[in-house]
């Protein structure tokens, strides 16, 4: 104990600079603990396109690949299926112009795809992440008045034979497009697209 | 046998001179006084505490067989169900004991709004109560991923996707809880560690908080009477008993038939028809594909309704989003309690028709919300979903003004029983 009086503005000089140094120092060590929570570098690595081959689906038959842990759907659409999509008598959609809906350009239309037989979607729905069940008939589920389109089994969101999704249905926007291009008649690349890749 | 009751003084009198052993007893025993009316709510607060023993010790058991890996952790839980000693008992005990932990905290809670516990001056107990239920709903879901089964993947799925309903940095700020594009075994080992490290400690440390303020200011009861007021000339409230051996006596029975009640449900319906343990569960995980019907655990079913009846979007804010905030708001209005209700009085007992009518609503409100919680979405339901949020909210919205208008009985001075 020193002789003196206490030294006030001694004791508020060191507290604040301890505070303060300390308080960089804090928030920069949390930089580490936080940034660890990102994808690794194996999980990056893993998002690469894949190809897929579509010669052996049948008209209105759909098929499941898996890109970055996520399904992706190819669905040949029948004739009938691909004039429903036009039909003026149809659902209500939310989005029937995709303009809130993520796709790549070549897919901003109404069938959503750039050959209008084949439609390719990342089957998750846009609400909370739950892939959809394909319901080319009227069921239960989706009423006598179907179409054809997709269910979401978890949250009851609805979808057209684009993934254009019905308004007042909890999912907000069409199902995403992912990137991709033909690389013959009968084989896609999921992932990559002509005019980049995601 | 005195020389070993001698031998335990001089112990305690030892450890008392070197750890306040004698006073943190009389503080939180001994000397604790609690009124003398408490009655069958008062048990589900010890009980929680029992609850939490059994997850703790019986968790520790599991850890031992159990693989937090993506591509073994649906076997190793398999293998502890058949192979292991006694696994069986240990992996239905702690499924079983999660289901109860929130059967005695939602009653216990209940107990709070029928006695008004939360009122002034224990509104920091109520709020260290309802910091324990949020740290348990993220414990419980944490755990749901780790058996890897298919309602683990895409209950896990949905609810990290919640959050990527917050604009802007919504979708980056799903991928950092996920650590992934998707959920993944990366998801897998981080839900482990926050499940068996990180929230049982902050779970026990909020327990200690939660009582500690408790029996600062003391229990409140079924007729709402502060105690305190009126002291016989020793400084001991008129009404009140030593909680022990009063209520350690009392706890103790409460304690075995509830045992006798849990051991039933683990030997004969550990499963209870899908609703502690969901049959999609049962089969693991496929990324590649939702089950046709998913639906929480029972516990969360009243909130995940409120989420899912949110089917317009209004004031530029897409519907989902405002599922997204009134599921949040639905387990967050609780914190508002002790401001909301404008009542002068706390017990049930002198409340008027206002308020009775006002919570029996709240109540089958809540019970409906968890019933369709668990079952698929049909236009009907999502209507009497919707009237049911509506009436949910309105209950909170309305309470400073019913608390206010509704014709209470007078108080005694002193408890009844």
């Amino acid at each position: 104990m020193s002789e003196t009086a206490v030294d006030l503005d001694r004791r508020r000089f060191l507290t604040g600079t301890a505070v303060i140094i300390g308080g960089i120092g804090a928030a920069t060590a949390a930089v580490p603990f936080i940034a660890s929570f990102q994808p690794s570098a194996r999980a990056k690595a893993i998002g690469a396109p894949v190809e897929a081959d579509i010669s052996l689906i049948e008209p209105g038959q759909q098929v499941t690949f898996k890109w970055r842990g996520k399904p992706v759907w190819v669905l040949r659409r029948t004739p009938e299926q691909i004039e429903a999509l036009k039909a003026s008598d149809g659902p209500v959609l939310g989005d029937p112009e995709s303009l809130k809906s993520e796709q790549p350009e070549f897919a901003a239309n109404a069938w959503r795809s750039s050959k209008p037989e084949y439609l390719v979607l990342v089957g998750v729905c846009t609400h909370l992440g739950c892939s959809p069940s394909f319901r080319p008939l009227p069921d239960a589920d989706t009423g006598p008045t179907w179409k054809g389109g997709y269910f979401c089994p978890c949250h009851g969101s609805k979808f057209d034979l684009a993934g254009r999704v019905f308004a007042g249905v909890p999912a907000p926007t069409n199902m995403t497009v992912p990137p991709y291009k033909y690389l013959s008649d009968t084989r896609i690349l999921i992932g990559e697209s002509d005019g980049g890749s995601a | 046998m005195s020389f070993i009751t001698k031998g335990l003084t001089g112990l305690r009198d030892w450890v008392d001179d070197r750890f306040p052993l004698v006073q943190l007893w009389n503080d939180h025993m001994g000397a604790y006084y609690a009124p003398k009316n408490f009655n069958f709510w008062y048990y589900f607060g010890v009980l929680s505490l029992v609850v939490l023993v059994i997850q703790i010790v019986t968790g520790i058991w599991l850890v031992m067989n159990y693989k937090p890996d993506a591509t073994l952790a649906f076997a190793s839980v398999e293998y502890i169900m058949r192979d292991v000693e006694w696994g069986w008992l240990i992996r239905y005990m702690h499924s079983t004991g999660a289901s109860f932990f929130f059967i005695v905290v939602y009653l216990h809670m209940f107990r709070g709004m029928l006695y008004g516990s939360y009122k002034q001056p224990r509104e920091l107990i109520w709020i260290l109560g309802m910091f324990i239920y949020l740290s348990l709903m993220a414990e419980a879901f944490f755990g749901y991923l780790l058996p890897w089964g298919q309602m683990s993947f895409w209950g896990a799925q949905v609810i990290t996707s919640l959050f990527g309903a917050i604009p802007v940095v919504g979708e980056q700020l799903a991928e950092l809880i996920r650590g992934d594009y998707v959920i993944s075994d990366t998801t897998l080992n981080r839900f482990f560690s926050f499940h068996v490290i990180a929230l049982p400690f902050a779970i026990a440390g909020l327990v200690v908080l939660h009582i500690i303020a408790l029996h600062e200011v003391g229990s409140n009861n079924p007729d709402g009477v502060e105690i305190k007021k009126l002291k016989d000339k020793d400084g001991k409230p008129l009404d009140g008993i030593p909680f022990h051996p009063y209520y350690t006596v009392k706890d103790s029975v409460g304690v075995v038939v509830f045992l006798m009640l849990f051991s039933a449900v683990v030997f004969f319906a550990p499963e209870m028809g899908g609703y502690f343990l969901e049959a999609n569960n049962f089969i693991p995980a496929d990324p590649l594909k939702t089950p046709l019907h998913i639906a929480p655990v029972w516990y969360f079913t009243p909130f995940y309704s409120i989420l899912r009846a949110n089917t317009y979007p209004f004031l530029g804010v897409d519907a989902k989003l405002w599922g997204v905030i009134f599921m949040g708001l639905g387990t967050m209005v609780f914190f508002l309690l002790p401001w909301l209700d404008r009542s002068p009085v706390k017990s049930i007992r002198y409340r008027g028709v206002l308020y009775k009518s006002a919570l029996a609503i709240f109540v089958v409100c809540f019970v409906i919300l968890g019933y369709l919680g668990i079952l698929p979405v049909t236009d009907g339901r999502t209507l009497v979903a919707q009237i049911c949020t509506v009436l949910y909210f309105l209950f909170f919205i309305l309470m400073p003004f019913y608390t206010k208008w509704d014709k209470t009985k007078p108080v005694p001075e002193r408890v009844t029983h």
